[in-house]
């Protein structure tokens, strides 16, 4: 090609493709690494990133990293791209974009207006030339606000997906790590249950539990259990009551066809929800799940480093307007993400990527056992992404999946990340927190010696029983 | 302020705790839990941590597998560090361990690996090894392999240079906060590097907190093997019907 040659600080280096500028611009990661496209140094890291900066955006655009006609993905990228809100940055090279997105001029309706004319590609190139603090000041900037029965990315809040697992899918277990996370403030984002068991009878008997618990208590907010897709559409079929629809997915078509989806059984599963009309407050179905590694473990990442196509599932994501999308950023394991320096920053790249692009981005602050990370890294993670405003993390009774076996964030983090930046929950949840006496005026929560408590408390043991 | 909140039997969160083995209830100073809660979580994750990192004490297993006839080998992981970032070289053998394995006419093999937890297999491979083997009469069974810095596809290799018609890995699992121990058993049908994992059979959960007992995963694991023998496979084909077994966790 002889394309990607750089005379940086008077050595000479060569990148034989965009694919390879981006990868050894990559701030070191173990993932990149495993496959072989990291930087060989980090003299050469530094002057990838050199070339990077000089290239014009519309490189992007002449050079897919995918082939059009072998992906779908590539085609949902460019087919969707809006040209008249990529005309105001289309002369910019990649730092150029970088300056202008630290700049006063990319305001909140600026950086809203540009998102659809923005690619994945460029989001994760521009990422790769900005340090922690440019990631965390440009997401600050990027406002997402969905809606189903509560809202979520409104400035000031942070939500919580309360997560509620118990190894074996025992119902009454299920509801009592609901309860308690209610009674700590948490689910305003969503109810949601990884099943251990993926059938469709058990799907329909954690819904109907949890769909009654809200209902009951008149929740505002929506359950889910995180079934594949296909479950999903089948689940609806019968008449379950779905709110929100779950999948997983990547930035290849060959990744997801590996989570056993496409884009079009995507839509027919967002169209089977919304034919629902369950929402209240806005009619975003989807819940998507992202993560670095995952287009690698499929083997299916077409020599992409895992930044770059983590952020091209940010497009497959808003194609479908979900309500939630996370990055279960430590969950995948060392072999991509080794240690609490890499899953701090990959949090906050991914975070950063998925708003810049529209994307209603939360985060499953977390690792695994055999990862160099313990919950000190996940405290400073999730103050990081709470300060670069995320729209919501996942939490978790003590912060311990009894039934995933890995390590994510707590109902009383979420307290202290609430206290500590002065960050709210979800207006209509806030609201029914106060009303069913949990929580006073001043977003304080009541501690258990009280009597509403001890009322949810005694019916909530009577409900699961 | 009724007298007896004060007594266990007032605390409200106690019907709860027995419906699930979740963090409920901790209660809070200020916003945090209280100390002793994050104490407790803080010796579990040490705990997974240790048997993530510990060796296989290689010696003492070999004396107690009492003078049958055993090979030790490694995978081309040099040492932990490596072993965590690259899967990749814990599924290959070192080559200079292919000429210690036999090659024969074994039914099966058993390799004890170290996995993402040594201490799972210090403590349980044996037992299971011997609960299975007397499952096994007349069985051509290969010298017992022990494996470290290995992950699951090493087996392959070993089975195959072992000319093995079945391998069955014992392996240490990754620890969860509850479980450090836990050992899991993969079962491959005509070993040989390239194996998917849809071509296996794996008996997970085994370990004595309320897990599997070696005498119920023996059980399972010595079905599973003469139904591998006689269908000539294992992976998806090879329905286990014997699911009812695994207890409710």
């Amino acid at each position: 090609m002889g394309r990607y040659v750089s005379d940086f600080r008077g050595e000479r280096h060569r990148f034989a493709d965009l694919r390879a500028v981006l990868a050894k611009a990559s701030p070191r990661r173990s993932g990149d690494e495993l496959a072989g496209l990291a930087a060989e140094s980090d003299a050469q890291r530094i002057a990838a990133r050199a070339v990077l900066a000089d290239l014009p955006l519309t490189r992007f655009l002449e050079e897919p990293l995918v082939p059009y006609e072998r992906d779908e993905v590539t085609r949902l990228i460019q087919d969707m791209q809006d040209m008249a809100a990529f005309a105001p940055v289309r002369h910019l090279t990649v730092g150029g974009l970088r300056d202008w997105l630290l700049s006063d001029e990319a305001t909140t309706e600026a950086l809203a207006a540009l998102a659809p004319g923005l690619t994945p590609e460029m989001a994760a190139a521009a990422c790769k030339l900005m340090r922690n603090q440019d990631l965390i000041a440009v997401a600050r900037r990027c406002r997402v606000v969905t809606a189903f029965r509560s809202t979520i990315g409104l400035p000031g809040r942070l939500a919580t997906r309360l997560q509620p697992n118990h190894p074996a899918d025992d119902l009454r277990g299920i509801a009592a790590a609901t309860l308690d996370g209610l009674l700590l403030g948490a689910g305003d984002a969503v109810i949601g249950v990884n099943p251990a068991t993926d059938s469709l009878s058990n799907g329909l008997a954690l819904l109907e539990m949890l769909d009654g618990l809200r209902a009951r208590h008149a929740i505002p907010t929506q359950t889910c259990v995180l079934t594949h897709v296909t479950n999903a559409i089948r689940l609806v079929e019968r008449g379950a009551p779905v709110d929100l629809v779950f999948q997983s997915i990547a930035g290849t078509e060959a990744a997801n066809a590996g989570f056993g989806v496409s884009l079009a059984v995507l839509r027919e599963a967002q169209e089977a929800a919304l034919a629902l009309k369950r929402g209240t407050a806005g009619d975003n179905v989807m819940y998507f799940e992202t993560g670095q590694g995952a287009a690698l473990s499929a083997d299916a990442h077409h020599g992409i480093d895992q930044q770059t196509v983590e952020a091209r599932s940010y497009a497959v994501a808003r194609a479908f307007r979900p309500l939630l999308v996370n990055t279960v950023v430590g969950f995948i394991g060392p072999e991509y993400l080794y240690d609490g320096k890499q899953i701090i920053r990959a949090g906050l790249e991914d975070h950063f990527c998925a708003k810049l692009l529209g994307v209603p981005m939360g985060v499953d602050v977390c690792y695994t056992n055999h990862a160099e990370a313990d919950q000190d890294d996940m405290d400073t993670l999730m103050t990081l992404l709470a300060v670069a405003g995320c729209n919501f993390i996942i939490t978790v009774p003590g912060a311990d999946d009894i039934m995933l076996n890995y390590q994510s964030t707590s109902f009383h983090d979420a307290l202290y990340l609430r206290s500590t930046l002065g960050l709210r929950a979800a207006p209509e949840f806030e609201a029914w927190l106060e009303a069913m006496g949990l929580m006073d005026g001043a977003g304080r929560l009541h501690t258990l010696a009280e009597a509403p408590m001890r009322r949810l408390l005694a019916g909530g043991v009577a409900d699961a029983a | 302020m009724p007298p007896e909140r004060d007594t266990p039997a007032a605390d409200p969160w106690a019907p709860l705790r027995r419906m699930t083995p979740a963090r409920i209830g901790l209660g809070r100073r200020g916003d945090a839990p209280p100390l002793e809660a994050v104490l407790d979580f803080q010796l579990a994750h040490a705990r997974a941590r240790d048997a993530v990192h510990a060796a296989l004490d290689v010696a003492t297993l070999v004396t107690a597998l009492e003078g049958r006839p055993h090979v030790v080998v490694r995978s081309q992981a040099p040492e932990r560090g490596t072993y965590l970032r690259r899967p990749d070289l814990g599924r290959r053998l070192d080559p200079g361990c292919l000429r210690d394995l036999p090659h024969g006419a074994w039914d099966a093999a058993f390799v004890l690996a170290d996995g993402l937890s040594a201490t799972a297999v210090q403590r349980h491979a044996l037992p299971l090894l011997q609960a299975t083997l007397a499952r096994l009469p007349g069985w051509r069974i290969a010298p017992v392999v022990i494996a470290t810095q290995a992950r699951v596809a090493l087996g392959d290799e070993i089975g195959a240079a072992l000319g093995a018609r079945l391998c069955a890995m014992l392996i240490g699992e990754r620890p969860g906060l509850s479980v450090a121990d836990s050992l899991g058993v993969y079962l491959t049908h005509a070993p040989q590097p390239g194996r998917r994992d849809s071509e296996r059979n794996c008996i997970s959960n085994i370990h004595q907190s309320g897990g599997l007992s070696y005498e119920a995963a023996a059980d399972k694991l010595a079905w599973l093997m003469a139904e591998a023998l006689r269908l000539k496979l294992t992976g998806i084909g090879l329905k286990d019907d014997q699911q009812a077994a695994l207890p409710g966790t």
